[in-house]
């Protein structure tokens, strides 16, 4: 299926495989449109997981990816895109609901924002926290100081 | 930035306010539920906006829990980070630890051998029971039934007790590794498993005795926080949540992992997605199991338990997806490799966090001591949703 969709759109879809798992790597202008089309024509109404990776050393910093599943198919499928730093992806809230939730985890992480989405905040870490911790250039010791002396009155979580 | 001296945060109130009316219509009152609440099975903080007793709609607060596990999970190498999935869904330790193994098993191109697949099906098996188990002990009491706590957890003791004999761990038990098993069973084994089948079998009927018919239970969970099969699938909810709702949809079935496409097994679905139709699920979900594992014991064959894996690991540069039925859903794991030691990223999707996400809905015109049986009947574990 990742071929005809190589064929429709030519240059700006990459269709991939690894480990017998098919995905493709998308460009991000053509994310609405192919979103469309495996919701609505090829049936893929289940949007498992959205995620992102952070690639520093990469001019396009981070990998956005989509895990989706057809029940009518019993098919899973990646959609991946690459944007840098700063740039925002159009939110799927619309075309799937689920979304929400994950969409705000992502943000949450990575500090990836989504266009068009109802409720843009963090969801795990509190309001006013300070930094994205699943970026690579946040330490694994880091944390918001100011936050955790001003909230919980102590000098240090650590 | 939240002010630290107000527990109900002023933030929240405007934003649940902007949605449709002016805060603090006439009609309205905002409550806030936990986030130490009892009923709400661990540290969710649900902010409800009534009319009256109805629920108008609510809004989740979530995080109370967040260990950063995923982000853990770069700074381990990948046979370190084992145990630390089992603290995400805590009642279902097996299950994290399998869907982690089995992906991590993809990236290396390694497949554990027959004997450990079926000694992992039934340790998850027993699981999802346990899961099971705490889940109906749990909800009965939130809705006001004491009974079938005391037999669930008598019951649920036997099975952590096969757990701990085998890996001597009763709740975190790390019990299988990348490639397959450390322990080989401990003598007598399938004979304990069978034993406590036996023993099981009635129970199931003992809890439905006490619940099916009852007339307050039904009237508590009958056509409560109904939800349709397509609101479930437009809004990413899986497990018995989904199957209640009329989807016939199990993982196991679908895309058999382990290897479950060896037994026999039905997967029961309801009708109206209400309480009492997800409860009937789980129930038969139970019966189910208990088959599972008795074909797994009859049959399970002789042979290593460990595949070739090399003692330091470093799958090859790639990205897989894997997921797995837990007893709460589709548990997924996206895990990237480097090629070095740790994972470059794990992420972890948990069936919880989606799960929870319909509260919303099926509780919209409900009433506020409904909010109670709903938050009961979607069987979340906040380990799990804030990982």
């Amino acid at each position: 299926m990742t071929a005809k969709f190589k064929g429709a759109y030519g240059s700006g879809i990459e269709p991939l495989t690894y480990a017998g798992q098919n995905y493709m790597l998308v460009d991000r202008s053509l994310i609405p449109e192919i979103f469309q089309v495996l919701r609505n024509q090829e049936q893929f109404d289940y949007c498992v997981d959205i995620t992102a990776v952070h690639y520093p050393q990469r001019e396009r910093q981070f990998d956005v990816v989509w895990v989706l599943y057809s029940f009518a198919r019993n098919e899973r499928i990646r959609v991946k895109t690459q944007i840098v730093d700063g740039e925002s992806v159009p939110s799927s809230v619309p075309i799937w609901a689920g979304a929400n939730w994950l969409e705000r985890e992502v943000f949450d992480m990575f500090g990836i924002k989504f266009d068009g989405h109802p409720d843009m905040k963090r969801i795990l870490l509190p309001d006013g926290w300070k930094g994205h911790p699943l970026r690579k250039d946040y330490g694994i010791l880091q944390q918001d100081n100011e936050w955790v002396q001003i909230n919980l009155g102590i000098e240090s979580g650590q | 930035m939240t002010d630290p001296n107000t527990t109900l945060s002023h933030l929240d109130l405007a934003d649940l306010a902007t949605h449709e009316k002016p805060f603090l219509d006439a009609n309205e009152l905002v409550i806030n539920m936990g986030p130490q609440h009892p009923a709400t099975h661990g540290v969710l903080r649900v902010i409800l906006r009534l009319d009256g007793e109805k629920v108008l709609g609510l809004e989740c607060v979530i995080g109370y829990l967040h260990r950063g596990v995923e982000k853990i999970g770069e700074h381990r190498t990948y046979t370190m980070f084992n145990p630390y999935v089992d603290r995400m869904d805590y009642v279902a330790a097996v299950s994290n630890g399998l869907g982690y193994c089995e992906t991590v098993e993809k990236l290396l191109h390694v497949e554990a051998p027959p004997r450990a697949q079926h000694v992992r099906v039934i340790l998850t098996e027993l699981n999802r029971i346990a899961s099971h188990q705490l889940w109906l002990g749990t909800h009965a009491l939130d809705i006001g039934a004491i009974t079938p706590l005391f037999y669930t957890f008598r019951d649920r003791e036997e099975i952590l007790k096969i757990y701990e004999k085998y890996c001597g761990a009763r709740l975190t038990t790390h019990a299988f590794r990348i490639g397959g098993l450390q322990y080989e069973t401990y003598t007598g084994f399938e004979k304990e498993v069978k034993t406590f089948l036996n023993f099981f079998r009635p129970k199931i009927d003992e809890y439905e005795e006490l619940l099916t018919t009852n007339r307050i239970w039904v009237e508590r969970t009958k056509n409560v926080g109904a939800i349709s099969a397509e609101d479930c699938i437009a809004l990413g909810v899986t497990g018995p949540v989904l199957r209640a709702s009329g989807v016939k949809w199990d993982l196991r079935k679908a895309q058999p992992y382990a290897n479950y496409k060896n037994f026999d097994f039905g997967i029961p679905t309801g009708q109206n997605g209400d309480t009492y139709d997800r409860y009937l699920v789980r129930m038969a979900e139970m019966r189910q199991s208990v088959r599972i594992i008795e074909q797994a014991v009859d049959a399970l064959p002789e042979g290593p338990i460990m595949a070739k894996v090399p003692k330091v690991m470093k799958p090859p540069v790639g990205e897989v997806y894997h997921s797995i039925e837990a007893p709460k859903g589709e548990l997924g794991y996206f895990i990237v490799s480097d090629g070095s030691t740790q994972p470059y990223r794990v992420r972890v999707r948990p069936p919880s966090f989606v799960n929870l996400q319909a509260l919303d809905l099926m509780c919209r015109g409900e009433l506020v001591a409904d909010v109670i049986a709903v938050i009961g009947t979607l069987d979340i574990v906040l380990g799990e949703v804030d990982r």
